[in-house]
C-alpha cells in the first residue's frame, strides 16, 4: 500500500513530521514501512510557462524557437524539440538553474540559438510512462486547467509530497485504505483522525434498478444510478492523488471509484447503465460459462466463481474484475455504481484459479469493512455527480444485509499481563486501546473492549495483548528466562548421528547436503525395490527437481561431477539424510522417510607424492570405510557379492546386518557413471542409518592376562571361493579358543594352478583362564585344517 | 722394573689415545691387560723378587694397570659416543619435507551452525524434536491456524504432492505434532530440519533450505520469557556484546508476533553494508503461541501459554560467515566447504 503523506494529512496532522520520521514511527509500532519516496527530491525551479510564439529553428528542422512567459518581466527564449509545442499553450518550464532528475539546466546555445531553459515532458519530471496521457507520451505536457505563468509546477502536479510504502501483513488489511492508515497513525501520534462527513444529493426520480442475490457468497449488494454524466478527464488534483498512490488515471468515473477505493478500502465498480439494463442478479457461474473481462481476456468460469449478471449473462466477476460488455466508455451517459460485500474465500479462490489479481480482489479476499459499503457508494456517487456532471437518482438498489455492529472482546488485565510477562496497570491498557479508536470498559480486572468492524483482525483477547504490546513498545518489555527448570538433553538419535559423522569425517569424507528433489529418472536410479512409487510434485518448477529421492547417491554423484569439472579429482563425500519411500499407490499415506548414510569416493584416497605414496580409491577403500563405521558404532556387518541396478556387476557387495540387507557398497556401473555424470571410476555406498545405532549398554569383560599363541595357515583352494566363507569355516572349526583371524596374503599366479588361489591366514588362540598348552592349540588348529580340506577341497601348503 | 712398567704405561696410554674404534681399544686392552700381556708377565715374575721389593713392585704394577684401565674406559665411552654421533649424522633427513597429512573430512557449514544451536538450546533446557518433511496439509497449515482459504497462505508458495500432502514449508508442523504428542504437558524443544518452498533458486532463494523452530509451552510462559531466551541465544551465537530488538509482526500461529533483529555483529550498530546502514539485522520471527493453535493441539489456552520462534539456518550461516550466495550450501564445491 502506497500512502501519500499529503493525502494522509487531510485526516491526521502529520505536517510536522518528515516522511522518514513518520515511517520510523509507523514501523516501530507494527507496520513495516518499506520505503519513502520523496517525490520532489530531484526537482527544483520548475514553473508554468505561457508559450507566446513559436518559430522554426533556422538551422534545425526538428527544433522550434519559442518565447515563453514564465511570470517574469521579460519572456525568455527557449529552443524546444517537442513535436507538440505550440503558441498559446501553458507548459512546464525548467528555468535556468533548475534541477531535473540527472540534469541541471543551464543557459545554452542550440545550433547557434540561445535557449534559456527547457520545456519539459512529464517523463522528464520522473513520471512513469503509464501515468502520462497517450497524446503526451512523446511530447511535452500542456496544462488544460487555468494556470498562471510563473506558478510552481511541482505544486500543481502534487509533487511536494512524500509517499510511504507500507509492507502490510495479511492481518492488517484495514490499512489498505487511507482511512485505515489514518486511524493507525492517529493512534501512534496520540490524536484523533478526522473524516469529512459523506453526503449525496439525490435528484429526480427513484432508480429502477433491482438487485437479487442467489448466492450466499454475496451477503450484501448495493447500487446507485447516476444519469446525465459526461465522461472526460479528471481534474489535476484527482489524477495527482491516484498517481501518487500508484494508480493510472483513466476517466472521471473510473478515477472516482479508484479514489474511493484508496480512501475507504471499499472496492467499487461502475457499469454503463445503457449496456447493463435495470436488473442485477448475483449468482454462481455455470460450468464452462465464458466471459470477457475488462482486460479483454476471455475467461472460462466454473460454479465456484461468483458473477454479477444482468439476469442472463455475466457482467462482472464479483470482486475481481468487471466485464468488457458493460464497460464505461466515452459514449456512456448513465452509470450504475456497485458497492458490495463478497465472501473473502470466494474472491480469493476465483482470483487464484484465474490468475487474476486486482486492487479490488486484494481487498475483498481479506474482508472489507461492512460499515463502509454504503458510505463508499454515497461518497463515489456524490463525487461522480460533481466531477462528471450527472444526477444521482433517488434511492439505493440493495439486497441482503451485513452485521455492522461492534464486536465485544471480554479480556482481563491479568490475562494480558500474563501473556506479556508484565505488570501494566489497567488504566494504561485502556488508554492504549482507546488510542486505536476501540471502546474500552475497565472494571477491576475485567477489560471489555468493543471493536469496530474496520478492525476485522481483532477477535480474541490475545489480539488485544498484541495491540497493547506494540503501542506500549516491545523495547520496554521485560526480558527473562522461563522460571521453571527443564531437563534439556541431546536425544540419543542426535548423539548417534554425531558419532557417524565424526567417524566418516575422521575417515576422510566431507559432509555434503544435497537436494531432496531430483529428476524422476535419478530418483529411482539406484533403487531396486519393486513396490516403490516415485513421489512426484503436482507442480514442479522443473523436471530436474520434480521427484523425491529414494537414494542419496545421484545427488552425491552430481557433487562429484561438479567438483571434477573444477579440477578437483580426488574426492570423498558423505551425506546423512532422508530418502522417501512410498509404498502406498493411492498416495494417501505419507511416504516412509528413511534416514540413510551414503558416500561417494573417486580419485586418490591418499597421496604423499614427495614420498612416492599414492593410494587409489578402489572397492576396498570404500568397503573399508563401511567397516570402519561399523567398528566405531559397534555394529557387526557381513558382505556378499551382489548384482544391483546401476552398479558394476563384479564390484558390488550387499551389506548385511543380522542377515538382512541394509545397504550396499561398490563401483557405480562405469557406463552409467561416464555417460550421466562424466565420472570414470567412482565408488559409492548407501546404508540405512538405523543399522548403526545401538541402545545396548556395553558391559566390561575383563582384560585377558594369559598369553596368546599364533599359528599361520596357508592353503590353496578354488579361485571362486569367497574369503568370507573360508573365514567363517575357520571360526566354526576352531572353537572358542580362536580369538582372532587375519587373512594376510592372497596369491594367484605362476606358483598355483590357473583355477586356484592361495590364502594365508594368521590365527590367534587364547583362553581367558589359563595359559594354553601346545597340544590344545594343535588340536584346534588341526580341526581347522581338516575342515578346510574337507569343505573346500583345499590343499595345505608349507 | 719400575721403569719398565712406567714405559708400558706410557706406551699403552699412547695407543689408547690414538684409537678411534671400539675394536682398536679392545686390541689395546688385550695387548696390555690381557692374560698374556706384559703387566701380567711382570706380576707373574714377582716370585723372583725379594720380600722387600715385592709389595713395592706389586703396588706399581697395580697402579699402572689401574691407570691404563681408567684411560681405556674413558676413551671407550668417548668412542662409543663418536660412533653413535656418526651413525645419527648419517640418518639425518630433511624435516621440512611435507608430512603425510591424513585427509580429514569436514562437517557441512549448515551442520556446524545447526550443532551449535542444538548445543546452546540443550544448555537452556531444551531437547530436540523432529517430524516428517513430506507433511499433511493438516499439520503444515490447518493446525497452525491457517485454514484452507487463509490469505496468509500466499506468503509461502508450496510444493504440493496431492491436495492433502505437501513438502513442509516450515518446521512449524513439528510444533503441532509435538504438542499433540505431549497431551497437555509442558514442552521445551527445538526442531531443526529441511523445508521446501516453490521458489526459483537464485543468490537469495533456494527451493530447499533449513530452519530451526523453537517451542516452549508451560503455565507461566510470557513474551518476557521469549525476549530473554532469544537474548541468551543471540549472545551465545553472535557474541556477548549483541543486543536484540523486537518489532511487531504477523504470523497466523502466534499472537502477538514479533520479528527479531540483532545488533549488527560487523559494525556493532554504527551502520555498514551488512546491516544496510541500520545497525540491525533481522534474523528470526516468533511470538506467543496463538490460543487457537494451543486449543487445536489439546491445551487449555486459559491455563497454558507458550512461545515459539523460527529462523533460517542458511540466513544465520550467511550472516555469521559472510556468505553471499545461498546456492553455495547445496553445490558442495570443495573450494567453498574447505573454508569452514
Amino acid at each position: 500500500m502506497l500512502v501519500s503523506k499529503k493525502w494522509l494529512n487531510e485526516f491526521v496532522d502529520v505536517s510536522k513530521l518528515s516522511g522518514e520520521e513518520l515511517a520510523d514511527l509507523i514501523t516501530k509500532n507494527g507496520i513495516e514501512v518499506e520505503g519513502v519516496d520523496v517525490r520532489d527530491v530531484e526537482l527544483k525551479n520548475i514553473v508554468v510557462g505561457h508559450v507566446l510564439s513559436k518559430e522554426k529553428h533556422p538551422e534545425a528542422d526538428k527544433l522550434n524557437v519559442t518565447t515563453v512567459d514564465i511570470g517574469e518581466e521579460e519572456p525568455v527564449q527557449i529552443v524546444c524539440g517537442a513535436p507538440n509545442v505550440d503558441a498559446g499553450q501553458h507548459v512546464i518550464v525548467a528555468r535556468v538553474g533548475a534541477r531535473l532528475p540527472g540534469i541541471k539546466i543551464k543557459r545554452a546555445k542550440l545550433r547557434g540559438v540561445v535557449s534559456e531553459g527547457m520545456i519539459c515532458s512529464l517523463e522528464e519530471l520522473g513520471f512513469e510512462k503509464k501515468y502520462i496521457r497517450e497524446d503526451e507520451q512523446d511530447g511535452i505536457h500542456t496544462f488544460r486547467e487555468p494556470v498562471t505563468p510563473g506558478q510552481d509546477v511541482l505544486e500543481l502536479l502534487g509533487l511536494h509530497d512524500e509517499v510511504l510504502e507500507l509492507g502490510l501483513t495479511p492481518n492488517r488489511s484495514d490499512c489498505l485504505s487511507m482511512y485505515g492508515v489514518a486511524h493507525e497513525v492517529a493512534a501512534i501520534l496520540q490524536t484523533k483522525p478526522s473524516f469529512s462527513p459523506v453526503s449525496v444529493n439525490e435528484e429526480g426520480e427513484k432508480t429502477n434498478v433491482s438487485v437479487s442475490l442467489e448466492s450466499e457468497e454475496c451477503p450484501f449488494y448495493a447500487a446507485r444510478e447516476i444519469t446525465g454524466v459526461t465522461i472526460g478527464e479528471s481534474p489535476a488534483w484527482l489524477k495527482n492523488r491516484l498517481i501518487a498512490n500508484g494508480i493510472r488515471p483513466i476517466n472521471n468515473v473510473v478515477d472516482v471509484t479508484n479514489f474511493v477505493l484508496l480512501e475507504t478500502g471499499q472496492p467499487l465498480h461502475s457499469f454503463d447503465a445503457a449496456k447493463l439494463g435495470e436488473k442485477i442478479v448475483v449468482r454462481q457461474a455455470a460450468e464452462g460459462e465464458r466471459f470477457v473481462t475488462l482486460d479483454e481476456v476471455e475467461r472460462t468460469l466454473d460454479p465456484s466463481m461468483l458473477v454479477i449478471t444482468d439476469g442472463v449473462r455475466p457482467v462482472a466477476l464479483a470482486g475481481v474484475m468487471g466485464g468488457a460488455n458493460t464497460e464505461v466508455d466515452q459514449a456512456t451517459t448513465s452509470i450504475i455504481l456497485e458497492s458490495a460485500y463478497f465472501a473473502p474465500a470466494s474472491v480469493r479462490k476465483t482470483s487464484r484459479v484465474l490468475g487474476l489479481r486486482s486492487d479490488s480482489s486484494a481487498r475483498f479476499e481479506k474482508g472489507v469493512d461492512p460499515n463502509r459499503v454504503l458510505l463508499a457508494l454515497d461518497r463515489a456517487a456524490g463525487m461522480i455527480a460533481e466531477l462528471a456532471g450527472g444526477r444521482v437518482l433517488a434511492g439505493v438498489a440493495q439486497a441482503g444485509s451485513l452485521n455492522t455492529e461492534d464486536r465485544l472482546i471480554e479480556a482481563s488485565v491479568s490475562y494480558i499481563n500474563h501473556r506479556l510477562g508484565m505488570e501494566l496497570p489497567g488504566e494504561l491498557m485502556r488508554e492504549l486501546l482507546e488510542r486505536l479508536g476501540l471502546g474500552v470498559e475497565l472494571s477491576g480486572d475485567a477489560l471489555t473492549v468493543s471493536i469496530p468492524s474496520r478492525r476485522g483482525d481483532l477477535t480474541i483477547p490475545a489480539d488485544l495483548s498484541e495491540e497493547v504490546a506494540r503501542l506500549y513498545g516491545y523495547d520496554a518489555l521485560e526480558s527473562r528466562l522461563p522460571a521453571e527448570a527443564s531437563r534439556g538433553y541431546l536425544p540419543k538419535r542426535n548423539i548417534q548421528r554425531r558419532l557417524v559423522r565424526r567417524t566418516l569425517q575422521g575417515a576422510g569424507l566431507s559432509q555434503a547436503i544435497t537436494y531432496s528433489l531430483t529428476s524422476e529418472e535419478r530418483a529411482m536410479q539406484f533403487n531396486e525395490q519393486q513396490d516403490l512409487h516415485a513421489v512426484k510434485l503436482a507442480m514442479p518448477i522443473s523436471e530436474a527437481r520434480s521427484t523425491l529421492r529414494t537414494s542419496i547417491i545421484p545427488g552425491l554423484l552430481e557433487v562429484a561431477q561438479h567438483n571434477i569439472a573444477r579440477q578437483h579429482a580426488d574426492l570423498a563425500f558423505y551425506e546423512l539424510g532422508s530418502v522417501y519411500l512410498q509404498r502406498d499407490a493411492s498416495f494417501e499415506e505419507l511416504p516412509l522417510e528413511q534416514e540413510h548414510i551414503a558416500g561417494v569416493m573417486t580419485g586418490l584416497q591418499e597421496q604423499h607424492r614427495s614420498q612416492g605414496v599414492l593410494i587409489k580409491t578402489d572397492f576396498f577403500v570404500a568397503k573399508g570405510i563401511v567397516e570402519t563405521l561399523a567398528r566405531a558404532t559397534g555394529s557387526s556387518l557381513t558382505f556378499e557379492a551382489a548384482v544391483r541396478r546401476s552398479m558394476h556387476p563384479g564390484r558390488t557387495a550387499n551389506v548385511l546386518k543380522d542377515g538382512k540387507v541394509i545397504g550396499f557398497v561398490g563401483q557405480v556401473h562405469p557406463v552409467l557413471s561416464k555417460e550421466q555424470y562424466g565420472l570414470k571410476e567412482v565408488y559409492v555406498f548407501e546404508l540405512e542409518a538405523s543399522a548403526f545405532s545401538s541402545d545396548a549398554t556395553v558391559l566390561y569383560e575383563g582384560i585377558n592376562r594369559f598369553p596368546s599363541t599364533s599359528r599361520d595357515l596357508a592353503i590353496v583352494l578354488g579361485r571362486d571361493v569367497p574369503a568370507s566363507d573360508v573365514e567363517q569355516e575357520i571360526r566354526q572349526a576352531a572353537g572358542p579358543l580362536l580369538k582372532h583371524v587375519e587373512l594376510f596374503d592372497v596369491y594367484t599366479g605362476e606358483n598355483v594352478a590357473a583355477d586356484k588361489k592361495s590364502f594365508a591366514f594368521s590365527l590367534r588362540y587364547q583362553d581367558a583362564e589359563r595359559t594354553l598348552v601346545d597340544e590344545e592349540v594343535t588340536a584346534a588348529h588341526t580341526a581347522v585344517t581338516d575342515a578346510l580340506v574337507a569343505r573346500f577341497d583345499a590343499e595345505l601348503r608349507g | 722394573m719400575r721403569e719398565q712398567l712406567e714405559t708400558l704405561q706410557q706406551e699403552a696410554i699412547g695407543l689408547v689415545e690414538q684409537a678411534t674404534t671400539q675394536k682398536e681399544l679392545n686390541d689395546v686392552r688385550i695387548k696390555y691387560l690381557g692374560k698374556k700381556g706384559p703387566i701380567t708377565e711382570v706380576l707373574r715374575g714377582m716370585g723372583k723378587l725379594s720380600a722387600e721389593e715385592r709389595p713395592v713392585v706389586g703396588e706399581i704394577a697395580n697402579s699402572v694397570r689401574g691407570a691404563i684401565q681408567e684411560r681405556l674406559e674413558a676413551r671407550l665411552e668417548q668412542v662409543k659416543e663418536e660412533e653413535m654421533a656418526a651413525k645419527l649424522a648419517s640418518e639425518t633427513i630433511d624435516v621440512t619435507l611435507p608430512g603425510r597429512i591424513k585427509r580429514v573430512g569436514r562437517p557441512h557449514l549448515l551442520q556446524q551452525v545447526t550443532d551449535e544451536m542444538e548445543d546452546i538450546f540443550v544448555g537452556l533446557g531444551y531437547t530436540i524434536a523432529e517430524g516428517p518433511e513430506v507433511e499433511q496439509d493438516l499439520f503444515n497449515f490447518e493446525m497452525l491456524n491457517l485454514p484452507k482459504d487463509h490469505p496468509a497462505r500466499d506468503m509461502q508458495d508450496s510444493f504440493y504432492i496431492t491436495d492433502e500432502i505437501l513438502m513442509r514449508t516450515h518446521t512449524s508442523p513439528v510444533q503441532a505434532r509435538t504438542m499433540l504428542a505431549a497431551k497437555g504437558a509442558p514442552i521445551r524443544v527445538i526442531c531443526p530440519g529441511k523445508v521446501y518452498r516453490r521458489d526459483e533458486d537464485d543468490a537469495t532463494h533456494s527451493h530447499q533450505f533449513m530452519q530451526v523452530e523453537g517451542l516452549v509451552v508451560g503455565e507461566e510462559i510470557s513474551m518476557a520469557d521469549l525476549k530473554g531466551t532469544l537474548e541468551a541465544f543471540v549472545k551465545r551465537m553472535f557474541g556477548e556484546a549483541r543486543e536484540i530488538r523486537l518489532r511487531p509482526s504477523f504470523f497466523p500461529f502466534t499472537e502477538p508476533s514479533v520479528e527479531v533483529d540483532v545488533s549488527c555483529f560487523k559494525c556493532g550498530g554504527k551502520g555498514c553494508n551488512i546491516c544496510k546502514q541500520t545497525g540491525w539485522i533481522e534474523i528470526l520471527g516468533g511470538g506467543m503461541v496463538h490460543p487457537h493453535v494451543l486449543e487445536m493441539a489439546g491445551y487449555d489456552s486459559t491455563v497454558m501459554s507458550g512461545f515459539a520462534f523460527g529462523m533460517g539456518i542458511e540466513r544465520i550461516a550467511m550472516l555469521k560467515h559472510g556468505v553471499d550466495d545461498i546456492r553455495h550450501f547445496y553445490t558442495n564445491d570443495v573450494r567453498f566447504s574447505e573454508q569452514f
